[in-house]
This record gives C-alpha cells, structure tokens and sequence, in this order.
C-alpha cells in the first residue's frame, strides 16, 4: 500500500526523472560527486548545479502559476524581462564601483519594472483577450529591444561589489545566496497559495474558467496576477544573473531562458493545459534541466550537438510521462496484483 | 394536389455517436417547390439529419434518394454536386473577400491560365438578381449587412445547381425586414421548383412561409404533416412529447394557497433586455416564491437568468434587488447580493471536473468572502461532510474527484455549493436534466422546502410537469419574449402549452 501511494505521488516520476541523470553520473562521471571546502565554501558540480538552477527555478515558479490558470496560459517573455531587470539595475549602478543610488533602491526599482512588463502581459491577455503566446511573444520579442535601449546598446558592466553578493560572492553557511533567495521565494509562494485561497482559485480557473466566473471568481484579476508574479520571478532571476556575470548584456542575458522553464514545469507534472499544479515539481523540474546542461558539459558532449542530445534525452522523459505508458504499467501491475492474490476484493469507487 | 414525385427521401436514418443514438429510423420526404419546416427541441437531431444528408456524418443505416436514385454523400462538395447545398447559421463565408469571390469560390472560371475576374463579377451579379439583389459585388462581404450575407450565401448555394436548399436557422441573426426580404426569396426559390428545408424554432416563421412540417423528437420521427393539419398548440405538443388532448384532462389539479399577505419583492427587473438575445422584459421575484420560466428549448428562459446573474449585461433596464438598484455587473456582484446560479450546462458551467467534492463546495462560498479570508481546511472538511449527508450525496468521500460522481449527485454537489452561500434567490436552469428519477424527486422537494423556509427560487424546467408542481407562478416564453404569466391554480401543462402556442387551441 505504502509502495503504492509513493508512486502515485505527484513528485514520484520528476525524482525518478532527477535520479537517472544523477545515477548516469555515478556510472560515468565520478567527478560529479566531489564537493571541496575552499575558503568555507563548497564547491563541486552539484553545488554549480543548485547554484544555476536557481535561475531556472524562479522562472518555473512564476511559470507554474501562468500556465496553471489554463486556456493556453503562458508566460514566454521571462527571458526578455531577465534581460530588462539585470538592464535596469546595471543602468542605475551606472559602472561605478561607489554608485550614488544604494542597493536596496535599485534592486526594488528592478523588480518594479519587471512587474509592471508583468503586468503588460496581464492586461494584455485578462483585459483585452490576446492569446497569452501571442500577447507574451510581444514582450519577448520587444523586451530585448527595451533591454538595448536602457543599456544604450552596449554591455554595461557592473562594478559595484555589494551587488555581487546576491548571484556570485554571497555566502550563508558556505552555499551560494542565490540558493536561499530562490528557496525563499519557493517557500513564500508556497505559503502564499495554502494560506489564500489563490491555489485554489488558479487551479479551478484553469479546470473551468467558466465555472469558475460563475462561482463567483473574479478570473480576469486572477489571472492578470500571475503574469505580474510571473514578471516579478523573472526580475528576481534577472538580477541574480547579472550579479552572476557582472554585467546586463540585452542580447544574451535570459536568451532562449524561457524554454527551459517552460519544460521544467512540464517535467514537473503540472499540465500544459491548465488547472491542477504542482510547484515543488517545478524545482525539481529545474534542477533536472540544470542537471542535464551541466552533465552533457562535464561528459565533454560538445556545445554544437548539445541542444539536440538535449532534446533527445527531453522527448525521452515525455515518452516516460505519457498517460499511454503509465496505463501500459498501471495495466502491468494491476495484473501482477490480481495474480498474487485473487481475494482482495477491489475497493469499489462509488460513482 | 397533383401527384409529384419526391425529390429527395430519406428512408429510415439511423446515425449513433457514442453513447447517443442520435438519430433512429428517422424519414424525410421532400417535393419540388415545397419548404419544408424541419422542426424539434435542440438536441432532437435536427442537425444530425441534417449532416447526414450533406455528407458531414455519414449514415450508420438508412438510404437516401434523390430524384429516384441512391445517392451517398461522402462530403459537403460530393453533397453540393448533387444538387444539396446548405446555408448555415452562421455565415460560413469570408467577410474579408468580394462578394463575387465568396460566390465563387473555390470553382473560379479560368481563362487562358487565370481566373477570369470580369466574366466571375458578370456571373455573380446575375446570379444575385435572380433572388432580387443588386449590389456591387466588387466589394467585400463584410461591407454588407448580415442578411445580405446570408443572401449572398444562398446565392452561392443556388449557384451550386442545388435542387434541394437547407437553411439551418437563418433568421435568427436578421431583422424583422430582413427576414421578410429572406422569405420574398425563400418563396422565389420555391416557385421555380426547389425544395427548401426549412430549419428554426421560431415558429411563426413556421407558420409564415411552409408547406409541411415535419417533427423530430429525442432523434426519431414524430411525423409529417402539411402545415394546415397541424395547429402550434399540436405542433408544440408534438415537440415536447405530450399530446394535447391528453393534458386537457389534468385541469386544476393544483392546490396552492395564495399566501401574499405582504407583498415582499426580492429581486424585480424593469425593462431588462439584451439585442438580439432577449427582447425587453419586465419580471419580479418575491421573498419565497418559486418562478418558473416555461419555454421550448432556445425561447429565452436561460437568456433571461443569464442576465439577473449578471454572466451577460443588459443593455436596458434596471434590476432592483429588495427596492436598490443593482448594477449586476458580473456574478460576483449577485453572489454578494444573495443571487446564485445552477447552470443548465452542468458539465461546462457548472462543475471543475478536476478538482474534488470538497472543493467544488466550498468554491462560490470562498469567492464570496474574499481570496483572503480563507475557509480553513478544517472547516471545509465539515461543510462538505456536512453537505454529503444533508443531501444525501453518494460519494466515496469529500476527497473524491467531482468528475467520478454521476450526473445527479454532481448536481448536488452544485447545491451545496450554492446553499453554503446562503442565497435569498436560487436560480435553477434546468436542475434535474439527465439525472435519475430518484434524485429528481430530491431536488423537487428541495426547492419546495427551500421556499418555504423564505428563499426565493427562480425554476426553469423542460419537464412541465415538474414546473407545474414546484413553481407557485410561471411566466411562459416565446421567441425570446415572455408572453405570458400563469399563476396558482392556473399553472398547469395544458395552459403552459397553449400560451406557448400563442393562445390557439
């Protein structure tokens, strides 16, 4: 019984997913494990690990609320407001090692913008009805030119040392901050969603939106909330990156970013159609894209073929995640059980 | 009349979707230069008959002749070079194009290589006068009003050499004289020896302009009768299942107190309409009364509670809720004034198949106070426990995924959700549509018990019976107008019915 409702868990197929790439690693790439003290601070492949997936992780939550709230809800603008956030910070640091504005107010002005890009998105799609790709491939697509045009078109360098603390030189009991920031928001958002009734809300919504709105649900403000939360978690990564790289570069920072998290979701288990999700997936989800990346790097898989071998392995854990083969080992089993034992009377589900 | 040999005959149609039987030996005979009404409730397989015969569905058994000869349409295209072309409800061509492309579509006439626009402006402009349009068919579809299109429509159809014309529902985007102007056609067309299928529920319309008429019901023939034979009130009868004269005997059988001691209004709507969905209407509710809203399927009932509960706005009108105007803007604004609306379509409006009992229950009531106010988990678990027993629901538990419950317990599942709310007025589309006898019985007795205990119950029913036994006052519907009001001892089938029909015996 107890085997049973581990594997029907909702977490149960994404740690399975994490657990084969970490396992390939024992097999073949030992390097993987070792985590040394320098300076008290870990370091190791899976300390980078966590340390990069916290980027992905902060879009996938933000993701996971979009997607969940159903009719084709998505979010594909994050890269764009990555590039927007580390943009407007690297602007107002203005390269200087002593900048006149302090940390707390650029950061706050950062996460502000990317709200309100946010909150475009939101009334875009809740307000006037554009399809969220499309209203969201706007901002994707002009996102990188606001980018370029706050940065002036250069790569703006960061000098300011403080800053490098959130995404490369900040240390708590010798992991990375940018861990605890990411962990922080996950928690946050977590308890956000049990404490209001907002979890609820989205995944009915996503479900139904017309039972919903008939309920009472006020599904418009629901979902321009997401998209703002969604812009906001974008900012959030944005920042980190630049810190990271010391820079806002507008054609790269973030670049192609938005893919990735939209896969971590799905690996995750929450659907693509809406309505039921699961958050704690969605991190599980992007550590096993990071995972991946950085085991493909470390194998020496060749940065030309990496996309495709990446995609390979990605098409693989869908085949693993389909209804089709889950019935085909639900069906197995079930035939296994009734094999055992033919006295156990099946607890009939009254309908 | 002479004797004419059939156009077209369809003989003993059978078409089953899975799970309905959509259509069961169902014949359809038509004459040159006949409109022929095709009549019956949504769902009587008016349109799966109608697919059938244009090759969108094909035929599980049954045949189909024209002029004699076995045909089997496999597509619409196959369909139109028989000579059977289809004008849908909705205009199905492109607004963006001429209005000669729109004709022509699709079979352009080529010239050395290219089309040849000059001699397709030609055609169209001729085929256009011969049902009496003159327009440029230069420009495009769109610059012209929803009836030309349909009469662009038919036109392209004719032009397809059609010998039988099926209009599905065309008047109901038009005008009063638009539709006339489509009936000076209609009657054009059939004097030059076409069959036209006329497909609608507005049965003057009916009456207006057809030969013959013939009735489906739950997919399977009533009948064929010429229009003289068949008085609406039959018609109407016919439709519904019940015969007329059957019903004439339950005179009266109703026994309800009047008990209006004080007038208490609850909810009053003055002038209320929505263009082109519902006509103006005036309409009250008192403190523990049951309304009925009784109408074929389509007459407006739904449109009606729609706009109370504020899913669609009303573009005149006021609505009055115990003596202050309320601007019902959207639902939640009714739920906050003591409104709540079971759906007819319980699947799609009503339940969120994914989530648990549990949570369907608790839903309304959660909107109502607020994201942040939020019922705690304990409390829900007692409310749903609370709720399964009280209305005797059967469920493996409150954890239980809604979509696993049948219909008529999801349907209860639906009332609690809207009884924790605490409602002043109930609306009830269709509650017991599709569910068995036993909880039907349940929920009658629920709305009855509801309104004697003060709540205001808005009931809408296909089941006569039904309303005649739960409502203390029905208004009665027809063509998206209310006509009529029946009160006590005066609701019963027989009066529904014929103010239905329009007060004709």
């Amino acid at each position: 019984m107890n085997i049973k409702k581990i594997t029907e868990s909702r977490i149960f197929l994404p740690l399975v997913i994490l657990g084969i790439i970490i396992a390939f690693n024992v097999i073949f790439n030992k390097n993987f494990f070792n985590i040394t003290i320098k300076d008290g601070h870990f370091f190791g492949s899976l300390i980078d690990v966590l340390n990069r997936s916290t980027y992905l992780m902060l879009l996938a939550i933000g993701l996971t609320l979009v997607i969940a709230t159903g009719g084709g809800g998505i979010d594909i603008s994050v890269g764009a407001i990555v590039a927007i956030s580390g943009a407007v910070s690297a602007a107002l640091f203005a390269e200087s090692e002593t900048p006149s504005m302090g940390i707390g107010v650029v950061i706050i002005i950062a996460l502000l913008v990317s709200m309100i890009f946010g909150a475009w998105n939101g009334f875009l799609v809740a307000k006037i009805g554009v399809q969220p790709v499309v209203a969201t491939l706007i901002l994707m697509v002009a996102g990188r030119g606001i980018a370029q045009l706050i940065t002036d078109g250069q790569i703006l360098y960061i000098k300011y040392p403080t800053f490098f603390l959130l995404g490369s030189s900040g240390y708590v009991l010798g992991l990375p901050l940018s861990i605890y920031i990411a962990g922080s928001v996950f928690l946050l958002t977590m308890i956000i969603l049990k404490k209001t009734a907002l979890g609820l809300f989205i995944e009915s919504i996503g479900c139904n939106s017309t039972s919903s709105k008939i309920a009472g649900i006020n599904v418009n403000k629901i979902k321009f909330f997401t998209y703002v939360f969604s812009g906001l978690c974008a900012g959030i990564a944005g920042l980190l990156i630049a810190s990271n790289v010391k820079s806002a570069d507008a054609n790269n920072a973030g670049l192609f970013m938005e893919l990735d998290a939209i896969l971590a979701v799905v690996i995750g288990g929450t659907s693509m159609k809406g309505g039921r999700f699961y958050l704690p997936g969605s991190i599980i989800g992007a550590l096993t894209i990071q995972c991946l990346t950085t085991t493909m790097y470390s194998v020496g898989v060749s940065p030309y073929v990496m996309t495709f071998v990446k995609s390979l392995v990605i098409v693989g854990i869908f085949f693993i995640q389909s209804e089709e083969i889950r019935k085909i080992i639900q069906n197995k089993r079930s035939k296994k059980n009734k094999n055992i034992s033919n006295k156990i009377i099946v607890k009939e589900e009254i309908a | 009349m002479r004797e004419i040999k059939p156009i077209l005959q369809m003989n003993k149609i059978c078409k089953t979707f899975p799970g309905v039987r959509a259509l069961f030996n169902v014949d359809l005979t038509l004459y040159p230069g006949e409109i022929h009404a095709l009549m019956g409730e949504n769902g009587a397989g008016k349109s799966t008959l109608i697919k059938v015969l244009t090759g969108i569905e094909s035929i599980d058994s049954g045949e189909v002749y024209l002029n004699g000869e076995k045909i089997k349409a496999k597509s619409t295209k196959e369909a139109q070079s028989l000579g059977i072309s289809t004008v849908y409800q909705e205009v199905n061509l492109c607004p963006n194009l001429s209005v000669a492309e729109n004709i022509f579509i699709g079979r352009e006439i080529i010239k050395n290589g290219v089309i040849d626009w000059k001699e397709i402006n030609k055609k169209a402009k001729i085929t256009l006068e011969k049902i009496n349009i003159k327009i440029d068919v230069t420009r495009t579809l769109d610059s012209y009003s929803v009836a030309v299109q349909q009469m662009v429509a038919i036109a392209r159809a004719i032009d397809i050499s059609a010998k039988v014309l099926i209009l599905d529902e065309p008047t109901s985007s038009l005008d009063n004289d638009e539709v006339e102007e489509l009936f000076n056609t209609m009657n054009k067309l059939k004097s030059q020896g076409m069959a036209i299928v006329f497909v609608t529920h507005f049965m003057d319309q009916v009456y207006r302009v057809s030969d013959r008429i013939t009735v489906l019901r739950n997919g399977e023939l009533v009948g064929s009768y010429p229009i003289s034979d068949l008085p609406k009130v039959q018609l109407v009868g016919k439709m519904i299942g019940k015969e007329f004269d059957e019903l004439a005997d339950i005179h009266g059988n109703k026994q309800v107190e009047l008990k209006k001691d004080e007038i208490n209004v609850f909810l009053e709507a003055i002038g209320i309409s929505n263009k082109g969905v519902i006509e103006k209407f005036d309409f009250n509710v008192d403190k523990g009364e049951v309304v009925g809203l009784a109408g074929l399927l389509g007459s407006g009932r739904t449109e009606i509670v729609r706009l109370l509960y504020g899913v669609d706005r009303n573009d005149t009108g006021n609505i009055n809720i115990k003596g202050r105007t309320v601007n019902m803007k959207n639902p939640i604004t009714a739920i906050k004034n003591g409104l709540s609306f079971c759906s007819e379509n319980r699947k799609t409006e009503g339940i969120v198949d994914s989530l648990t009992v549990r949570e369907n229950i608790i839903l309304a009531l959660q909107a109502k106070k607020g994201i942040m106010n939020t019922i705690s988990r304990k409390q829900q678990e007692e409310i749903a426990d609370k709720y399964i027993k009280l209305l005797n629901i059967k469920t493996s538990g409150s954890e239980q995924l809604i979509k696993n419950l049948s219909g008529g317990n999801q349907q209860k599942v639906l009332l609690a959700r809207w009884l924790i709310t605490e409602p002043e007025l109930l609306i009830l589309d269709e509650p017991t549509r599709g569910i068995d006898v036993g909880a039907k019985a349940e929920i009658q007795k629920l709305i009855v018990e509801l309104a004697a205990k003060g709540m205001s119950v808005i009931f809408i029913s296909s089941e006569l019976e039904e309303m005649v036994r739960c409502c203390d006052r029905v208004n009665v519907l027809r063509d998206r107008e209310i006509i009529g009001q029946l009160i006590g001892i005066d609701i019963n089938e027989h009066n529904i019915m014929k103010t239905i029909a329009g007060g004709q015996e």
